[in-house]
């Protein structure tokens, strides 16, 4: 295999990444100004926004599933459990010794397996949790007529998510600076292309 | 008195509820002399009642204009929109018996009986007998947004749309203690306002204006302490003595603004019964009356003697409360409460069980755990990046 410069993000899956960031974000801003946590608006202000935001993104979330099964680009997520000792050794103790990354990006696979499953339990877990219960709550009147869940359960567990979130979002921008250069992965996720191996041709589920 | 129109019908102040049939003196020794009501005069010009008339009584109970309920004063004769957006003649210009619809002189919409949650709605085309409650009018899906309308389960219209009650031209009592009258030297004390806070009659006084309700989960039952009845006060050494009922549980509540009169009043810890004072002196000679004598064991004792109430000849000062339902002076839309007056930290159902007020509430130990969590992550990578960054160097070497 030999190294070359390749499209590895779509312009959809750029498109994608980038306004869920900002639109997680806000929601971020918006959801612990409605926690309480600070005011940057009013209370009505912020929820409004909040919801607004939550929305967008169960639509967005939907065209991604949409785009993830026509492309079969959803098997990059099967997580694996080959070599994810090696992955959590590089970056405990590789990556201080100047040691090659254990996975070269190529070009049908690019996630390694740690990120594998952080984004896969991100997609399954994280994601519906926060919609189902932000949903819930924005509905709770209707909901509760159906399904008697006290409103303090969906505000704990959104809250959960919501800082579990926060911890996601510090490592993973953090961890963007781990690649061969610090802003290499960055770079790839704005303009698309990177240097990656050549593995044309291969099949996406074998590692 | 309710259907005079010339504004002259008044009652004497000590005659039971009779004006002055004749001449009479008052106060007694005084040489002030009311003169009787033309009875001829007034039932010659009766008409429909006006929010005067109701007022006439209404709006002075507790002895003086706006004193007792906290709603009710003279400022709703004639009151700008801001203060009643339904009686104000720049509002709705409606009078008491638009929603007190009296059915052969049966006057609906006590708060001895109270509806707090009326699950009929408008009482047009049919009515439920109580035309008194928002719903009757504005129905069960009041507002526009879905949002505020999911809010009406659990809260009173009453809650948002008056903010704050007193809010005409007159305070009203929210505190009375008893047991420091009798300070003649004290006399009468008032504060910047020109309202008393001491008057040595009564002991000390509170009086305030656009005063913010407190908030109970209310059913409309509410059970009175009567006179002669055995009580105790509760663990903070208060007595109520007008207990309201209802609960987070109890489909007929909701959360409800009052004002809580607080006091101290004499009571006998022996028979148990809150004690009924004799202030007015039977005549010239009576010392007996508190407000001659100034003799509080004397007047205890007549005024229970004369109630026909046993005492023990003990007595001593308990707290007490007593809840008054806020109803009227509903202000305009734009005026009612915000999302941020509850939705925020400390917000005004603090003090209220059962509920979880988004913004207000919270569970502690899930944002210190995570904001922890952030914190380790946060700390976690920059030791991370350090390290790399002296290691980068190491290697370079």
């Amino acid at each position: 295999m030999t190294k070359k410069k390749a499209k590895i993000y779509t312009r959809f899956e750029r498109l994608w990444h980038w306004s869920q960031a900002i639109l997680i974000i806000s929601l971020g801003f918006t959801g612990f100004c409605v926690h309480g946590v600070y005011r940057l608006q009013t209370f009505e202000e912020a929820y409004k926004i909040h919801r607004l935001l939550g929305w967008a993104l169960v639509v967005l979330f939907i065209f991604a599933v949409f785009w993830h099964f026509t492309t079969g680009q959803w098997k990059q997520y099967l997580p694996t459990r080959q070599k994810i000792s090696k992955q959590i050794r590089y970056y405990t103790v590789g990556i201080f010794r100047g040691e090659p990354h254990p996975y070269e990006k190529t070009t049908r696979i690019k996630l390694n397996p740690l990120q594998r499953i952080t984004y896969l339990a991100f997609l399954i877990l994280i994601f519906p949790i926060m919609a189902t219960t932000g949903l819930m709550m924005i509905f709770y009147d209707q909901v509760r007529v159906v399904f008697p869940i006290p409103l303090e359960w969906l505000a704990f567990l959104h809250t959960v998510g919501a800082f579990l979130l926060v911890t996601f979002f510090i490592v993973h921008v953090y961890m963007t600076t781990t690649g061969h250069t610090v802003f290499e992965n960055i770079k790839a996720m704005i303009t698309g292309y990177e240097e990656v191996m050549d593995d044309e041709g291969g099949d996406l589920a074998v590692l | 008195m309710c259907h005079d129109t010339t504004g002259k019908y008044k009652k004497f102040p000590a005659g039971a509820g009779h004006p002055a049939y004749e001449p009479k003196e008052f106060p007694p020794g005084s040489g002030k002399i009311w003169e009787p009501v033309d009875l001829s005069e007034i039932a010659q010009t009766v008409g429909a009642a006006s929010r005067a008339n109701c007022g006439a009584c209404h709006f002075n109970g507790g002895g003086g204009d706006g004193t007792k309920h906290g709603d009710l004063d003279s400022t709703l004769v004639n009151p700008p929109k801001e203060v009643d957006v339904h009686m104000s003649p720049d509002g709705e210009n409606m009078v008491c018996a638009d929603c007190h619809k009296t059915e052969a002189h049966q006057i609906p919409g006590s708060r001895y009986a109270m509806s707090v949650k009326d699950a009929h709605g408008k009482d047009l085309p049919e009515s439920d007998g109580n035309p008194t409650t928002c719903e009757s009018c504005h129905g069960l899906k009041p507002h526009t947004k879905q949002k505020l309308n999911d809010h009406i389960d659990t809260l009173a219209c009453q809650t948002c749309h008056i903010p704050e009650f007193a809010r005409g031209d007159k305070p009203t009592l929210m505190f009375w203690d008893w047991s420091t009258a009798g300070d003649k030297k004290r006399g009468v004390e008032k504060d910047e306002h020109g309202w008393t806070t001491y008057n040595f009659k009564k002991g000390t006084e509170k009086w305030e204006k656009n005063v913010t309700p407190e908030y109970r989960w209310f059913n409309g039952q509410t059970d009175y302490v009567a006179v002669g009845e055995k009580v105790e006060p509760n663990e903070e050494g208060v007595i109520v003595i007008n207990q309201i009922s209802g609960g987070p549980d109890d489909p007929n509540s909701r959360i409800y603004p009052f004002k809580v009169f607080r006091g101290k009043q004499g009571y006998d810890p022996e028979t148990k019964q809150l004690l009924v004072p004799h202030l007015f002196p039977f005549n010239k000679e009576d010392k007996s009356a508190y407000w001659k004598g100034f003799n509080w064991d004397e007047a205890f004792k007549v005024g229970m003697e004369t109630a026909g109430l046993p005492y023990s000849g003990k007595y001593e000062w308990v707290k007490t409360e007593m809840y008054w339902p806020q109803t009227h002076m509903v202000a305009p839309g734009e005026q009612s409460l915000h999302c941020d007056d509850c939705h925020s930290p400390g917000g005004r159902l603090t003090q209220v069980a059962g509920i979880y007020v988004p913004g207000q509430d919270r569970f502690p130990w899930v944002d210190a755990l995570g904001w922890g969590l952030a914190l380790v992550a946060l700390i976690g990578v920059f030791v991370h990046a350090l390290l790399r960054l002296i290691s980068h160097k190491r290697n370079a070497h």
